[in-house]
């Protein structure tokens, strides 16, 4: 029986962690990702999960403890935001690099300086290269969704890698939602025992870890790496059938809305979606043909499958909440244009960077960038490739 | 049954740090290394290693050294890497999945501990993770090139503090990391050096007894960094203990026991002497560098000893009390 429940993004992602019951946690706290590990404290303290939690003193220690926890041979979650993720980058190289299954959720938040506690997608962007797969959720129910289905595809022989989740700081962390719990007997039985590969603790089978390796065969160790991420969108569609059975929840490498028809589209990240879904609601009532694509598997980007999604189009805005310093484009915007390079016919491309360090997205900004999309699409034209919306003048 | 620590029984057990490594020749980071494994010899161990010398010489590409499950993973993190190890293991026995007695033990140099891995360390520490961590102390980042450390020894010539016309070598004085580790009330710490290597391995032997987090830290020449003979490896070990540059102590549950004594103190200048990185103390005109330096290292001695008696008069005092 499912339960269905009002409550926060950290409360449900907390939830799944306790009906998965990790063999080791190790944690630090920072805004706003403090409030899910103190709920999962709390079903540490009052033995509801056997988890083994690690109360480190940085998040780099935090993730090297999961690291060594994790090469041991078992089950590990650590959870972090903004300044956290940026302090374990070095580390979050060592993880995808060992293969290890380590599963993170990453409330995000912007970085610093200024510092901000708020939402964008600074952190985990500057993070989307570290070889972790990540799964970028809308709402609540997606996090609490994507969480369950992250040990699943971090742990498969297929590919071993580690997954970090994302949803967005406060708007979704902090907010009341309803949502659907599964039952713990379901999620136990879906993310199955923890399968190891190559323990540590095996000490009659003794084991090195993080070799030296140089000019020699470096270079054909990451040429391997390279092709164990083609086997991930794979395992990613796999595991979200089963979750459908389980959930009656479908999901995929991204989202499509009122794409397949439309003749504009933008691109966008979590919780933002939500909002532009409900605006193109209205514009398609009044006859617009708008839709949207919301990537959910950013890591490894599903470049062929964006592409054809979105090569129809005449126009698409890509809509970043995260900005790069020294003028670039905003990193979705990268990999969505990368994705429809390849197409003679394709759309005109504009990116809009919004919502930085907590600013609010709200119905006008998306109606203001339909609107946008209609004189680009009317004219060919696209008079400033990049801009900045909700700015306050 | 434990393994008596003597050469005859010792002679027997496998030695599980291969030769085949590529440590330089004359190097005191792997005899230590064998010294603690045999000492550890009843027990299944895991070992975690920063980055450095003993890392980068003992794992290359598909060869290895290690015949016990050994971890690199980054410079400064190794306590807190070792930490989620022992905590995995702590996990799966509680959930009767493992049920050996394995102990876990980090080999690091003077920089992954006493610099860049000093905050992972000390936080490992005080949570009391089951662990006995292990500094091979050379006094420098011999690894990258022999550039100072924060236990570079005073005056000594590195490639970072050159010992130049106007500044003489390092200009600080070394952190007394043991006696840091001292500090967080650790139910072991211990200075060793391989030149005494009952008293190292009756040391690892005690630590590995020792329910919770321990701290070593061994002495370790380096005769590249040093440049000395490459045969004085275990003669400067000696001479460190006998000026009590190095002294041999203890501090079990917050006493502390000087282990060896020198029957003769000798003068730091016979330590200095055969090692070229202090040859310039030796110039005319610089007699009080070296002054100086033997009147840090008394003052460190009488501190030392006057600690010891200071714990152990309390120690007999509780009892008494009792």
């Amino acid at each position: 029986m499912t339960k269905v429940v009002a409550i926060t993004g950290n409360e449900a992602v907390a939830y799944a962690l306790r009906q998965i019951d990790p063999d080791v946690c190790a944690a630090y706290p920072i805004t706003p990702q403090t409030d899910l590990m103190q709920r999962f404290s709390s079903f540490v303290s009052d033995g509801l999960v056997k988890t083994e939690l690690v109360l480190v003193e940085s998040e780099h220690s935090a993730l090297s403890a999961c690291v060594g926890a994790s090469a041991a041979g078992g089950r590990v979650v650590t959870a972090t935001s903004a300044q956290g993720l940026a302090l374990m980058w070095e580390i979050l190289f060592i993880a995808s690099g060992f293969r290890l299954p380590i599963v993170m959720p990453v409330v995000n938040r912007a970085l610093s300086a200024p510092i901000n506690i708020h939402c964008d997608h600074s952190d985990a962007m500057g993070a989307r290269d570290s070889g972790w797969i990540q799964l970028w959720s809308e709402n609540a129910q997606e996090a609490y969704d994507n969480t369950i289905q992250a040990f699943r595809i971090a742990e498969h022989m297929d590919i071993r890698l580690p997954v970090m989740i994302t949803y967005d700081g406060f708007i979704i962390s902090h907010s009341i939602e309803r949502i659907e719990y599964l039952d713990d007997e379901v999620v136990k039985n879906f993310v199955g025992e923890y399968k190891h590969l190559y323990p540590l603790l095996d000490v009659e089978k003794p084991k090195s870890y993080g070799p030296l390796i140089l000019t020699d065969l470096y270079h054909e160790v990451r040429k391997a790496y390279s092709e164990v991420y083609k086997n991930v969108p794979k395992v990613v569609m796999e595991v979200a059938e089963e979750f459908e059975k389980i959930s009656g929840r479908k999901y995929g490498l991204f989202e499509s809305y009122r794409l397949d028809d439309a003749e504009i589209g933008i691109v966008i990240l979590n919780s933002a979606a939500g909002t532009t879904k409900d605006v193109i609601d209205e514009y398609r009532e009044k006859g617009v043909k708008v839709g949207l694509l919301k990537p959910r598997l950013f890591r490894p980007f599903p470049y062929e499958e964006v592409g054809s999604a979105l090569k129809h189009l005449k126009a698409v805005c890509v809509l970043d909440r995260a900005d790069a310093f020294g003028g670039s484009f905003g990193p979705l915007y990268f990999d969505i244009a990368a994705s429809l390079y390849k197409f003679s016919d394709k759309p005109l491309l504009i990116n809009l960077i919004y919502g930085l360090g907590g600013r609010d997205y709200m119905p006008e900004h998306a109606a203001g960038v339909i609107e946008e999309l209609k004189t680009v699409a009317m004219t060919g034209k696209v008079e400033k490739p990049k801009e900045y919306i909700g700015v306050r003048e | 049954m434990t393994t008596p620590l003597n050469l005859k029984e010792l002679s027997k057990q496998e030695v599980r740090f291969t030769a085949g490594h590529r440590l330089c020749a004359g190097c005191g980071a792997p005899i230590v290394v064998k010294m603690v494994l045999l000492a550890a010899c009843d027990y299944p161990v895991v070992v975690a290693t920063s980055t450095g010398c003993l890392e980068v010489s003992s794992c290359i590409s598909t060869y290895t050294a290690w015949k016990v499950p050994w971890i690199h993973s980054a410079f400064e993190n190794a306590a807190a890497t070792l930490s989620g190890i022992e905590s995995m293991y702590k996990a799966l026995k509680k959930r009767g999945k493992i049920d050996k007695d394995i102990k876990f033990i980090a080999l690091c140099g003077d920089g992954g501990t006493y610099d860049i891995g000093f905050q992972s360390l000390s936080g490992a520490m005080e949570r009391g993770h089951d662990m006995l961590y292990i500094c091979y102390d050379n006094g420098a980042y011999m690894n990258t090139g022999i550039q100072r450390s924060s236990a570079t020894p005073t005056f000594a010539d590195t490639t970072t503090c050159p010992a130049g016309s106007v500044i003489p070598g390092k200009p600080q004085e070394r952190k007394d990391l043991t006696r840091i580790m001292a500090a967080h009330n650790l139910p072991y710490v211990a200075q060793a050096s391989p030149s005494h290597w009952p008293d190292l391995m009756k040391k690892v032997r005690k630590a590995l007894e020792t329910p919770g987090p321990k701290f070593m830290n061994i002495f370790a020449p380096c005769n590249r960094g040093w440049r000395s003979r490459l045969d004085d490896a275990i003669l400067l070990s000696r001479l460190a203990v006998d000026t009590c540059y190095w002294p041999l102590y203890e501090v079990e549950n917050g006493v502390t026991r000087v282990t060896v004594k020198p029957k003769e103190k000798k003068p730091i200048v016979e330590f200095l002497k055969p090692q070229g990185r202090f040859r310039h103390l030796f110039e005319p005109g610089r007699e009080k560098m070296i002054e100086q330096i033997q009147q840090m290292i008394d003052r460190n001695w009488e501190r030392l000893l006057k600690e010891e008696e200071m714990t152990i008069f309390k120690e007999k005092e509780e009892r008494e009390d009792k």
